[in-house]
């Protein structure tokens, strides 16, 4: 079971961990609802949960909790840039399908 | 593609439902929009790039422009062309009187308390253009989010009374954004210096923009700030510093007050630019082309620039002795002295202020955007997008609360750990055709069955229109008030029929069943992902079963041969027997495969015989 970030994904949240101050990683996740299933979560992490799993790469640390990582193993966090707008992209094996926008899927 | 941000810990929302928020610095010269993207608050720049927006609008009689386009327009169409607007807005008539003079444009006389200013586009109040100027930062905000904005904060001078303030509100109504509040700018520059967060004190704000002067004393006391003193000058900024220069520049060159409207406004551009140059500089050259065809050339050196402006910012200089007076404090006990807007670059507008509070003026962050920036920062709050200690005492949601959907499994509307009071909806549809009720089953729970969560009620709404199925939009909205208290109502969108009900979620729970219910739902995480996929691939074979059945209600005797019938029917049957007995999603999905593979020459057939409905009665040439 893993979790990696790309190389810009983990530049971008060193930097945003930097200016935030405080933040041991960055939590990826899932949670139920939104159009077609599952929705991403992604947070900064001031404290870790007793189920939670740890992965580092690139220097940064990943969180996942064990109930989540079910629906992400495999996934590289990747951050794009698409004219005005920028983010990150959870590129996940699992995902069988995805409404539209990408924000949710099915597994 | 959606582009996601770090969100706060337990802050990260439900898709679509993105709490976009953005602060905006309506400024007299130049507007600017900020967001909080992944904790960081930063003023937003358009494609080319730039992060001001010069607030002026042109009208054409093609169309509005705004911004930098317009601002260069300015002199060859000064009636057209508005600028400083922000002087005008909330500003009655008779206020005009005083302003009028200095300003190149064309007051109807309507005879109404609202000024309005004659274009080729007819007459446009001081809202309107306000309102262009407010819809070109939200769309540019809309577009650098990816998404449509729930609300704005937007800043506004500690001196704005209140027709200024509801005159700054309508202009926001009127381009469409929701106003959480708003800010006086003051406020906002504390907050993007972060002083709210330092120890109890005495902060001056010093803001000389484009066309307001604001001078306010505040006190940090336990992490809130209080306004001990406001003074200032809402007619007084670095547009009088280029007015200043630009009556240098005319009595230099031999020009008189009586010049055309389009050489004084070229005159303020040449003033605004020497002046902007003299901050890197000790002297600049200034050229001038005559109205009789000439040009006049010359030198402004620092020290003429200090004296032609040494009386505005003694102006500014008395208006803070003023404030300091009234909050009955002395210079010394200030500890900070914000800089903000872009007059304070020039050094002399420094050297003054930090003389008279004896300390050196903050101006790490850039000054003209300092406000948008604090403003981003209150709207992300207001949004909601802060964990719970950085907001005023809020309780939270100890479990999700949602509703059953098909197949047993549970929709949650409002996540765990949601600060309340709030309200969600989420829209539902029907999956029968003619379905004219629907049961709502309120729960509570992190499981995704129906039958591992707790219910809290359940309801039923009657006198849905029927409709086929997919049809109907039901819309459930839910709400917890600061009590506590979840209210639940369905409602059907195209009659309006409502029904609801009251519940109070966390009766009866003490703190180790919810822990326990927390628990389960990461034991079972596993499982509940396979129990999910099984009842999603239920649904599916019973929407599936569910169109077969009433096209073939519809045509089937008329498209199909007996033989043919059977065997759909006998599909069907298959289908139905293995959706029933099925503990495995994928044997489900490959029985719908092959339904799907039998009826495909039905499928055809049907096509084609609406097609041919379609077409009856009409000649060919009519559908070329």
């Amino acid at each position: 079971m893993a979790i990696t970030l790309s190389e810009a994904a983990a530049e971008r949240v060193k930097r945003f961990l930097e200016n935030r101050g405080a933040g041991v990683g960055v939590r990826l996740g899932v949670k139920t609802s939104g159009c077609s299933g599952m929705a991403y979560v992604l947070e900064f992490v001031d404290e870790l949960n007793d189920d939670d799993e740890v992965f580092e790469d690139h220097g940064v640390k990943v969180i996942v909790d064990k109930k989540s990582l079910v629906y992400l193993d495999g996934t590289e966090l990747d951050y794009g840039k698409e004219g005005l707008n920028e983010g990150f992209l959870f590129k996940n094996p699992n995902v069988k399908d995805e409404c539209g926008c990408g924000e949710s899927f099915t597994v | 593609m959606a582009f996601l941000q770090i969100a706060e810990p337990g802050q990260s929302d439900a898709p679509h439902q993105h709490r976009l928020a953005a602060g905006i610095d309506l400024g007299t010269t130049n507007s600017l929009v900020a967001t909080v993207r992944s904790g960081v608050a930063e003023t937003l720049p358009d494609e080319d790039g730039e992060h001001l927006l010069p607030s002026v609008v042109r009208y054409t009689p093609d169309g509005v422009i705004v911004g930098a386009a317009a601002r260069d327009a300015g002199v060859e169409d000064p009636h057209n062309t508005i600028a400083s607007v922000k002087r005008l807005i909330g500003r009655g008539v008779d206020d005009l009187k005083t302003l009028g003079d200095a300003l190149p444009y064309r007051f109807v006389d309507s005879g109404s308390a609202v000024p309005r200013i004659q274009t080729v586009a007819g007459p446009v109040s001081a809202v309107e253009v306000s309102a262009e100027i407010l819809r070109v930062l939200a769309q540019r905000a809309e577009k650098t989010l990816g998404g449509e904005l729930t609300g704005v904060v937007i800043t506004v001078p500690a001196y704005f009374d209140d027709a200024q303030r509801q005159a700054t509100k309508d202009a926001a109504k009127l381009a469409g954004l929701k106003v959480f509040r708003l800010l006086n700018e003051p406020t906002a520059a504390a907050v993007a210096y972060g002083l709210d967060r330092e120890a109890d004190g005495v902060h001056a704000i010093y803001d000389l923009g484009g066309g307001t002067f604001d001078i306010s004393v505040l006190r940090l006391n336990r992490g809130v700030f209080e306004v001990m003193a406001t003074g200032g000058d809402s007619a007084l900024g670095g547009d009088d510093f280029d007015r200043a220069v630009a009556g240098w520049i005319m009595q230099q060159a031999g020009i008189g007050g009586d010049a055309a409207p389009g050489l004084l406004r070229a005159l303020m551009d040449k003033a605004r630019a020497a002046k902007e140059a003299l901050a890197g500089r000790a002297s600049v050259p200034v050229a001038v082309d005559l109205p009789d065809g000439g040009k006049w050339e010359g030198q402004l050196d620092r020290e003429t620039f200090n004296t032609l402006v040494d009386p505005l910012i003694r102006k500014t200089i008395s208006a803070c002795r003023r404030a300091l007076r009234d909050a009955g404090v002395t210079p010394e006990e200030v500890k900070d002295v914000v800089m903000v807007g872009g007059s304070t670059r020039a050094l002399r507008v420094r050297e003054k202020v930090g003389e008279f509070f004896g300390t050196e003026p903050l101006v790490d962050i850039d000054p003209d955007r300092v406000v948008a920036i604090g403003a981003a920062l209150q709207a992300d709050v207001l949004a909601g997008n802060k964990p719970e200690d950085e907001m005023l005492l809020l309780d939270v949601i100890p479990l999700s609360l949602g509703i059953e959907t098909m197949g047993g499994l549970v929709e949650k509307i409002i996540p765990r750990n949601t600060t309340i009071p709030v309200a969600r909806a989420q829209e539902f549809t029907t999956l029968k055709d003619g379905q004219t009720a629907m049961a709502i089953h309120v729960l509570q729970g992190e499981r995704e069955l129906v039958s591992d969560c707790r219910t809290l009620a359940r309801f039923e709404l009657r006198g849905i229109p029927p409709m086929v199925a997919g049809a109907a939009r039901i819309r459930v909205t839910f709400s917890v008030d600061a009590d506590g208290l979840l209210h639940v109502e369905a409602e059907e969108l195209s009659q309006g029929v409502k029904a609801d009900i009251e519940v109070k979620p966390s009766y009866g729970l003490t703190d180790e069943e919810i822990a326990d219910m927390l628990k389960s739902s990461i034991e079972h995480a596993g499982e509940d992902l396979e129990a999910r996929r099984l009842a999603e691939q239920k649904v599916e074979a019973a929407r599936v079963v569910e169109a077969l059945q009433s096209a073939l209600a519809a045509d089937g005797d008329e498209l199909l041969d007996g033989n043919e019938r059977e065997r759909v029917e006998a599909a069907l049957d298959e289908l139905r027997r293995v959706a029933e007995s099925a503990t495995d999603a994928e044997a489900i999905k490959r029985s719908i495969g092959a339904l799907e593979k039998t009826c495909e020459f039905y499928v055809e057939r049907r096509m084609n015989s609406n097609i041919r409905k379609a077409m009856a009665g009409h000649k060919v040439d009519e559908f070329e």
